[in-house]
């Protein structure tokens, strides 16, 4: 796929490497052996717990990723009118 | 920062947050209160996403709006089957429920507006698998959903001012806090993840909609599907 000369391939290769960057930040305030930031039981807090700093972040990048890929779609269904193809490389700069 | 630093600015949150906020879901109240207003402008970016989308895709000057029937006026449209309508309406309402449970529960457990809303709108889409375009078009009220979206991003900002008004901060929590691990603690993380939740199910059956209706709904100005000077040449 990342080979492939198909836009929507690429949307889906941009989206796959989006999804890596939320793994990369889950693994940054993982601490093993440590639980998750949500108390279950009031009487043993504050327990050891992993970072919930990045797992809020994680979140605001899983955001950013569906707006991202949504407005990417809409670029593919307007290069695919205009042009006729997906593949980047017969998309030309037209010239006004 | 080194990285003591930062592992260390995550465990006082976990130290402090159910004293401070009365929520047990850590996540949640650095996303909703200490971390509030970078959520303000999280939840805008999808209504940044409907607006760039809708640019994108309005009907150019070339092309016009046209029912899917227009294009075929004699053939009828075969009726789903009824085995797919009934999975349809029974997945519709389990997820109906559990996006009502995801918004509600941010607080004390994992959750939230984002997911809630991103599950409330999959309800619309399992309905357009089950049924058909027409369907779905006639349960997604444009103006509604318009609202919708407008008054999430609104009623964030409500809360913000709320804070204000009380002669605090913006965002400041004002709300009672409640008792940790009940539904209603946390003070404004209830409200703030309802107010995400309508805007980011607004957004996402917006956004759908835009897509679905470049294939069903908007034409070149001659008939035919938007204009593919040289079709079938999909570039794969």
């Amino acid at each position: 796929m990342v080979t492939s000369r198909n836009l929507v391939h690429l949307v889906v290769c941009v989206s796959v490497a989006q999804s890596a960057t939320d793994i990369l930040l889950l693994e940054v305030g993982y601490r093993s052996g440590d639980r998750a930031p949500v108390v279950l039981d009031l009487g043993r807090h504050p327990a050891p717990s992993v970072d919930p700093i990045v797992q809020a972040l994680a979140l605001t990048d899983v955001v950013i990723g569906a707006a991202v890929t949504a407005l990417l779609l809409a670029l593919t269904i307007q290069v695919h009118k205009r042009t006729g193809t997906l593949d980047p490389r017969a998309v030309r700069p037209e010239r006004h | 920062m080194s990285e003591a630093v930062v592992a260390a600015y995550g465990e006082h949150f976990v130290r402090v947050a159910v004293r401070q906020r009365h929520t047990t879901d850590i996540v949640s109240v650095i996303t909703f209160d200490y971390r509030g207003v970078d959520t303000l402008f999280e939840e805008l970016m999808p209504f940044a996403a409907v607006t760039g989308v809708s640019v994108l895709l309005r009907p150019l000057a070339d092309e016009r709006r046209a029912r899917p029937e227009d294009r075929a006026p004699g053939r009828r449209i075969p009726p789903p089957s009824p085995t797919v309508g009934l999975l349809g309406v029974v997945l519709c309402a389990v997820l109906v429920v559990v996006a009502a449970e995801t918004l509600t529960h941010a607080q004390v457990s994992p959750g939230g507006g984002f997911q809630g809303g991103v599950v409330a709108a999959t309800a619309v889409f399992v309905l357009y698998l089950a049924t058909d375009y027409r369907t779905v078009d006639r349960f997604r009220p444009g103006l509604l959903l318009e609202g919708a979206e407008g008054a999430g991003a609104l009623g964030y900002l409500a809360v913000g001012l709320a804070g204000v008004a009380s002669g605090g901060a913006f965002l400041l929590n004002v709300l009672p806090l409640g008792t940790p691990g009940a539904i209603f603690s946390g003070g404004t993380v209830l409200v703030l993840n309802l107010a995400v939740g309508v805007e980011v199910a607004g957004s996402f059956v917006l956004v759908v909609s835009e897509l679905l209706d470049q294939t069903e709904v908007i034409r070149g100005r001659d008939g035919r599907r938007a204009s593919s000077p040289t079709a079938s040449s999909a570039g794969c």
